[in-house]
């Protein structure tokens, strides 16, 4: 099982991958679209990537509740279970 | 009545001669060829193995993010973009960026988005196509990301008639300042269709050349034994303003628009008329629409891109509308160097022939060996002088629907 250091780190390669963002400020704290400087289309590759990435499903209404990297990492360690 | 004057205050490309206006010009001037063998896997089995691409990698030029959210024929319109705005000395100058527009063509769209994005469907299904799909394959999507790149928020257009959208692009942007909607109109075209499907497709239907010789030699626009266009990939961009604006700003003008004409054959969805009829007439409208007789037309920038009926029939055209003067004017064909650009190359030859003006050089056609005898023209297989004083310069593009534009630019 991955630990939640290991989520962030593979989520901030995915979010400089996608958006540039340096991967030092993905922290869990941050907000993707207040802080990271992702759009809305941008949150969708990145929750795609994720899905591919960690094998779970993200659906799209659950995008909605992702506001921040550790609301993100939290939902993929649930979702590994 | 006096008319808006709309002049040329900066050039942008990246072809398959270089990735900019100087080292294309160099290209041109040197007759270098641009065509070379496709290295990819995919190519091992299309009839046609040749290609020319660009000389620099847009991903080389452009930041990687933005570049990714791009359909490869934006990017190539992007790198264009940059350069053209650069050198207009607009960059960072205080205009109304209400009155700043885009023309920006593309013969065929964002065909590699759409084609890699089903590959994903098909491969991996619905929930891989990517959310920016769309806005990456939309016809206008080189304009619009010219328009979010300058700020341009007149008209931002995108004309579409195949191999001449690039020449109506230019067409269009000189009617929107003449009309009053705008002071600048970035124009051009882009193209970026080297890709198997419509490598196949062209090929299919007798469109490309065959020819498995030396890729260098198999554009031979005129040449005895041509046999079909080399798609090509790149795209130009001319920064036009109208000549009141270029002056108050103090901007070095390279040569101005003075007229355009478009019209329609309504004979074959792909073949041109034989005779060239909407062509001549195309012609003979950007002649009157620019107020010049034929005798001041010294340069030619030739459609001709290597097909055995299209190259004859641009010849009549030149004839049935210059007269006897046709003979006279020195013509060529870039097409034999960059392959053909499709939807970009009105804009590559467009920023070819003001070039040929401002430096009083035509560039060569190169792999002219044996000039078919139906074909009576004065063509440059050689850099040529062209005589000092006024002088015109016509740009043809004629495209698959039947699509005929000719632009007139004028010395200044």
């Amino acid at each position: 099982m991955a630990t939640t250091e290991e989520i962030r780190a593979d989520l901030a390669e995915i979010t400089n991958e996608v958006a540039g963002t340096d991967t030092a400020h993905v922290q869990l704290d941050k907000s993707f679209i207040d802080d990271l400087d992702v759009d809305s289309l941008s949150m969708v590759e990145i929750v795609v990537a994720c899905e591919e990435k960690f094998g779970v499903t993200i659906p799209d209404e659950e995008v909605k509740n992702l506001k921040t990297v550790g609301d993100a990492v939290a939902y993929i360690e649930r979702a590994q279970g | 009545m006096s008319r808006t004057r709309v002049v040329v205050t900066g050039m942008g490309t990246t072809s398959p001669l270089g990735g900019d206006v100087a080292s294309t010009w160099e290209g041109l001037l040197a007759g270098r060829s641009g065509v070379r063998a496709l290295t990819e896997e995919w190519a091992e089995d299309l009839p046609v193995k040749i290609a020319a691409r660009v000389a620099v990698e847009p991903t080389e030029v452009l930041e990687r993010v933005k570049a990714r959210r791009y359909d490869r024929s934006t990017q190539l319109a992007m790198v264009a973009a940059m350069e053209a705005w650069r050198d207009s000395g607009l960059e960072g100058a205080e205009i109304d960026h209400d009155r700043l527009g885009v023309a920006m063509a593309s013969g065929i769209g964002g065909v590699n988005t759409l084609l890699s994005n089903y590959d994903s469907l098909i491969e991996k299904g619905p929930r891989r196509v990517s959310p920016l799909a769309v806005p990456m394959l939309m016809p206008n999507a080189p304009a619009a990301n010219i328009s979010l790149y300058v700020g341009a928020r007149a008209a931002v257009n995108t004309p579409v008639s195949a191999c001449a959208s690039g020449n109506e692009a230019i067409s269009l942007a000189v009617d929107q300042i003449r009309l009053g909607r705008a002071d600048v109109v970035l124009a051009g075209g882009t193209e970026a269709a080297i890709h198997p499907l419509p490598m196949a497709a062209f090929a299919n239907m007798m469109a490309l050349s065959k020819n498995a010789g030396d890729p260098t030699t198999v554009s031979r626009p005129w040449d005895t034994g041509r046999d079909g266009f080399v798609l090509g990939e790149g795209a130009g961009v001319l920064v036009l303003e109208s000549e009141e604006h270029a002056k108050a700003r103090g901007a070095r003008i390279y040569a101005e628009v003075l007229g355009a004409g478009i019209t329609a054959d309504s004979h074959d969805i792909a073949q041109p008329d034989p005779a060239g009829r909407g062509g001549s007439r195309a012609i003979l409208r950007a002649l009157h629409e620019s107020d010049v007789d034929a005798e001041s037309i010294v340069h030619v920038n030739a459609h001709a891109t290597s097909t055995p009926k299209g190259d004859i029939a641009e010849g009549l055209m030149l004839h049935a509308t210059l007269g006897a003067h046709a003979s006279e004017v020195v013509v060529t064909s870039t097409k034999s160097m960059t392959g053909h650009l499709l939807g970009g190359a009105g804009a590559l030859e467009a920023i070819a022939t003001v070039l040929a003006l401002s430096h009083r050089t035509v560039p060569p056609t190169i792999n002219l060996d044996d000039l078919d005898p139906e074909v009576d023209l004065d063509i440059a297989t050689k850099p040529r002088d062209l005589p000092v004083g006024d002088a015109a310069a016509l740009n043809n593009s004629f495209g698959f629907g039947g699509a005929n534009v000719a632009v007139v630019f004028g010395s200044v």
